[in-house]
């Protein structure tokens, strides 16, 4: 709340500060606008951005930093007493003293001494505040005065302030890599150190998937359990399922829409295609779970097959049908691009057009075709509502699609919600899964681009 | 000679009369295969939509009972305090026991007594409570209140528990029926919109639980995602489509968003965890977290959509602002992105709604706890609502199938009408040059 108050303050300031540095530049050159270098309002924009920038990184410093600087003090302020009492590690205590703090129904039976902490954290909480405004204010004030002694009519105002602004385009644009830099350095980094406790090469061709910690040391078969085959198949068998269901329809509808179709029958299609893809995957995993699964095995009972109400093919077949609409638009845009000459070539030589699209357009297309099956595959390993609502949880190693299986995806799910505790295999587990998942999207969506810039060139 | 030529071309002529029968017919197979296609695809869509409004209507309806209310001082205030505290502490259960008993005064023995109780919802007791705190002068007073039925009383007066059923099949059971009949009989027992859905937070009884809460959530959660994402993006556009050079660079840059926008959305959510959750020490389960998260997705979309947008404003428009002394930030800021706006705004909705939707990385930062209250910042704990659904659809109860269905129909709803404002935005503003 008072960062919410303090955050108004100083967008006010800031407000502020372009008045004072136009009226600032106006009243050097007594109102005459044209003796400046720049515009006035560039003058304002000039102070503005003195005092919002030094106001908003101390900000950010302190916000960032700050909660981290009073676990430390509070935690080394503990006795070495209290510290050997309190069950888990230092971080779950300090976890029970900011409940103690903050006054949570959990924290009834509170020894002295966390209490004594609490009031600790407390004060230390409240010194923290009252600095941070100070600071805050005081870096904002200070930008402001100085910029403002700066002004003189032929400093070049325009110049310095698009300036700044380029450098935050410029950062901006670069979030796009950082983010994936982040990607890889949490994955690997959270991966290595579960490599280091169960070996590679058991993780990736390991055929046992159940995940336990240890909770001695002595106990027998707690690192047994990570071998992720039976994920990989299940999976891949999922995938294969929806690719089964979506090739087909989203290839076939993409061919009528984009060669048979009335504009007036594609201004209809085409926006209910898009609501099919716009629906969320959590719709579809409630559809799947409730009724299709069901549905499956009843169908299963009457004809005496044994059909799980988790099987893969309820699962599979809704995400082909989620799909659709993806690999449609990509196999639409695809096949209008093939050029014209080459199906009027075909129909002088008397092909019908059945004919043409399948000995023509569709050859000349196939490789923005497959990848944007590829595409479609990327979607299907990654998507995770639908299998977490609709697929099992127990790792079963079977291609039979009336059995249920569970997902890469399924179990990156059910390690890490809920309480978990760091640093243990089963969590870190699921971060080497979550690394094998991007590494098999990132090749997938690699080729798929490739494949389709290149095929563009062709006719472009 | 001119016979056999003749015979010859007339085999040949023949054989392509026999095969242009067959090409047609493939040709018209061939588009019947389009067809299909397209109509198994809307038939899916008209199927699931339709299974799940069928379901979820019914949850914006309530079934309610009459009762005859006894405010009784002495259950309420015994020792006269008239103290607020002394009220909300009351055991209102018993007040709700008292008016069953008084309604069905022929019902005597104790199991029947117990199996009274199963036709009033197990939160009526709250909604007295709550009455009392907004009047206390009811206390002592005796009032005709509709109060809420239980979720199995509900679920049998919509039908979705068949009275066909044998009586030991379902939770309802026969003595019920005729105490429900009775009611049904006297007018005592209707069917309204249920408020408390839109008005409440989640709850363990089905009849009690409302969606507010994760709608607040999903609000607070969007607010942080288009603060991030929208000027965000579209700097980054600007730079990469206005004021940039090409260099290796900014190719490097461009294949990160191409591969930004196709990373499954459950490695943003193991992002979040790893790097605002155990690394910057953010609040788990708040809507802060889930906000940049969602950011960090939306991005590549609005990113592409504004680039594009960017590239239709003709070159013409550029070089004439430059002619006139702009720099080249006050032609991208005065003259190329007002006209582009409405392609940035389209895209940035449908970024949004896509977020809306998206629950996958919200579970990996916890925002799947279960959460009563209705979150009041940044910072508290918060669900949102494709969650929400996730979450009901996992209860056991019967009826959450009902508030799940339902709740997907909001979710739905809103997408809908974000998507039709995208629509309207490109229809009205859209210009071709």
């Amino acid at each position: 709340m008072t960062s919410f108050v303090l955050a108004v303050t100083l967008l006010l300031l800031t407000g502020f500060g372009y008045f004072l540095g136009r009226g600032r530049a106006l009243a050097r050159v007594n109102g005459r606008a044209r003796d400046l270098h720049s515009l006035p309002g560039y003058y304002g924009y000039y102070l503005a951005l003195w005092c919002a920038i030094p106001g908003i990184s101390v900000f950010a410093f302190w916000l960032m930093f700050g909660p981290g600087v009073i676990e430390h003090i509070v935690l080394s302020s503990l006795s070495e007493s209290t510290l050997a009492k309190a069950p888990g590690s230092p971080e779950f205590l300090y976890t029970t003293i900011e409940r103690i703090a903050d006054g949570q129904p959990f924290a009834t039976t509170a020894e002295p001494d966390l209490e004594a902490a609490a009031e600790h954290l407390k004060s230390l909480r409240q010194t923290s505040l009252a600095g941070m405004i100070s600071a805050v204010l005081a870096a904002a004030l200070c930008g402001l005065t100085w910029s403002w002694t700066r002004i003189r009519p032929q400093m070049r105002a325009r110049n310095r302030v698009e300036h700044i602004f380029c450098l935050f385009l410029m950062g901006s644009s670069t979030i796009a890599v950082l983010t994936t830099v982040g990607i890889i350095f949490s994955l690997l980094f959270e991966s290595l150190s579960f490599f280091r406790q169960i070996p590679i090469l058991d993780f990736l061709f390991g055929l046992n998937w159940s995940p336990q910690t240890a909770i001695r040391e002595d106990q027998v078969g707690s690192t047994d359990g990570f071998g992720a085959v039976p994920l990989f198949t299940g999976t891949l068998l999922i995938t294969f399922i929806a690719m089964l269901v979506a090739t087909p329809i989203g290839l076939m509808s993409a061919i009528y829409m984009a060669d048979y179709a009335s504009p007036n029958l594609r201004s209809v299609v085409k926006p209910v295609l898009e609501i099919l893809a716009g629906i969320p995957t959590v719709v579809y995993g409630f559809f799947a779970a409730l009724t299709v699964g069901p549905f499956l095995r009843d169908i299963g009972t009457s004809i005496g097959l044994d059909v799980a109400s988790e099987s893969a093919l309820a699962a599979g077949g809704v995400m082909g049908i989620m799909i659709i609409p993806f690999i449609s638009s990509l196999s639409d845009d695809i096949i209008v691009a093939v050029p014209r000459s080459l199906r009027e070539g075909s129909y002088a030589l008397g092909a019908t057009k059945a004919e043409t699209i399948r000995k023509v357009v569709l050859p000349a297309a196939l490789p923005g075709v497959i990848s944007a099956c590829l595409l479609g595959v990327s979607r299907a390993i990654g998507e995770t509502m639908i299998v977490v609502m609709a697929a099992g949880l127990a790792a079963n190693l079977t291609a039979n699609p009336l059995e249920s299986v569970t997902t890469v995806t399924v179990q990156i799910v059910t390690l890490l919600v809920g309480d978990q505790e760091f640093d243990s295999p089963k969590t870190l587990s699921a971060f080497a899964l979550g690394l094998v998942l991007f590494t098999a999207t990132l090749v997938l969506n690699f080729i798929a681009l490739r494949v389709v810039q290149k095929y563009r060139e062709q006719y472009d | 000679m001119t016979d056999s030529s003749k015979s010859k071309s007339m085999s040949h002529s023949d054989r392509i009369a026999a095969s242009l029968k067959r090409r047609h017919a493939a040709e018209t197979r061939f588009r019947l295969y389009g067809i299909s296609a397209i109509a198994i695809a809307l038939i899916f869509l008209v199927i699931m939509l339709g299974s799940i409004f069928i379901r979820g209507w019914g949850g914006f309806f309530e079934t309610q009972i009459e009762l005859t209310v006894d405010f009784s001082r002495q259950i309420i205030d015994p020792e006269g305090t008239n103290d607020p505290a002394v009220f909300a502490r009351a055991d209102f259960r018993k007040i709700v026991r008292n008016a069953l008993k008084a309604r069905f005064p022929d019902v005597t023995k104790r199991k029947d007594v117990k199996a009274l109780k199963a036709l009033i919802s197990k939160a009526a007791g709250y909604e007295l409570s709550h009455l009392i705190r907004d009047d206390p002068a009811l206390i002592g007073t005796t009032q005709n209140i509709w109060l809420p039925s239980s979720d199995e009383v509900d679920n049998f007066m919509k039908g979705s528990v068949s009275r066909d059923l044998p009586e030991s099949a379902r939770r309802i059971k026969d003595i019920h029926v005729g105490w429900i009949e009775e009611l049904e009989a006297e007018g005592a027992l209707k069917s309204t919109l249920n408020l408390r859905f839109f008005t409440h937070g989640d709850s363990r009884e089905p009849e009690n639980a409302g969606i507010w809460g994760a709608i607040v959530g999903s609000t607070l959660t969007l607010f942080i995602t288009l603060i991030l994402s929208f000027p965000l993006g579209v700097m980054a556009a600007i730079y990469l489509e206005e004021l940039s050079p090409k260099t290796r660079w900014t190719d490097f840059i461009e294949v990160n968003i191409n591969n930004m926008a196709a990373v499954p959305s459950i490695i943003y959510g193991l992002l979040g965890l790893a790097v605002f959750l155990n690394f910057m020490h953010l609040p788990r389960s708040a809507p802060l977290v889930g906000g940049m998260v969602l950011a960090l997705m939306t991005l590549p979309t609005i990113i592409i959509a504004t680039r594009a947008s960017l590239k239709a404003v003709p070159p013409s428009i550029r070089e004439a602002a430059r002619g006139l002394g702009a720099s080249p930030i006050q032609v991208v800021l005065h003259h190329v992105l007002p006209l582009a706006m409405p392609g940035i705004l389209t895209g940035t909705i449908i970024g949004m709604a896509r977020a809306l939707g998206e629950s996958a990385p919200l579970l990996m930062i916890g925002m799947v706890a279960f959460i009563v209250d209705i979150p009041q910042s940044f910072t508290d704990p918060a669900t949102a609502l494709p969650v929400q659904v996730y979450l009901w659809a996992d209860s056991p109860e019967r009826a959450f199938v009902e508030k799940t269905a339902a709740a997907t129909i909001v979710l739905v709803a809103f997408l809908v009408v974000m998507n039709a404002m995208a629509v309207y935005l490109r229809k009205r503003f859209e210009r071709r040059w």
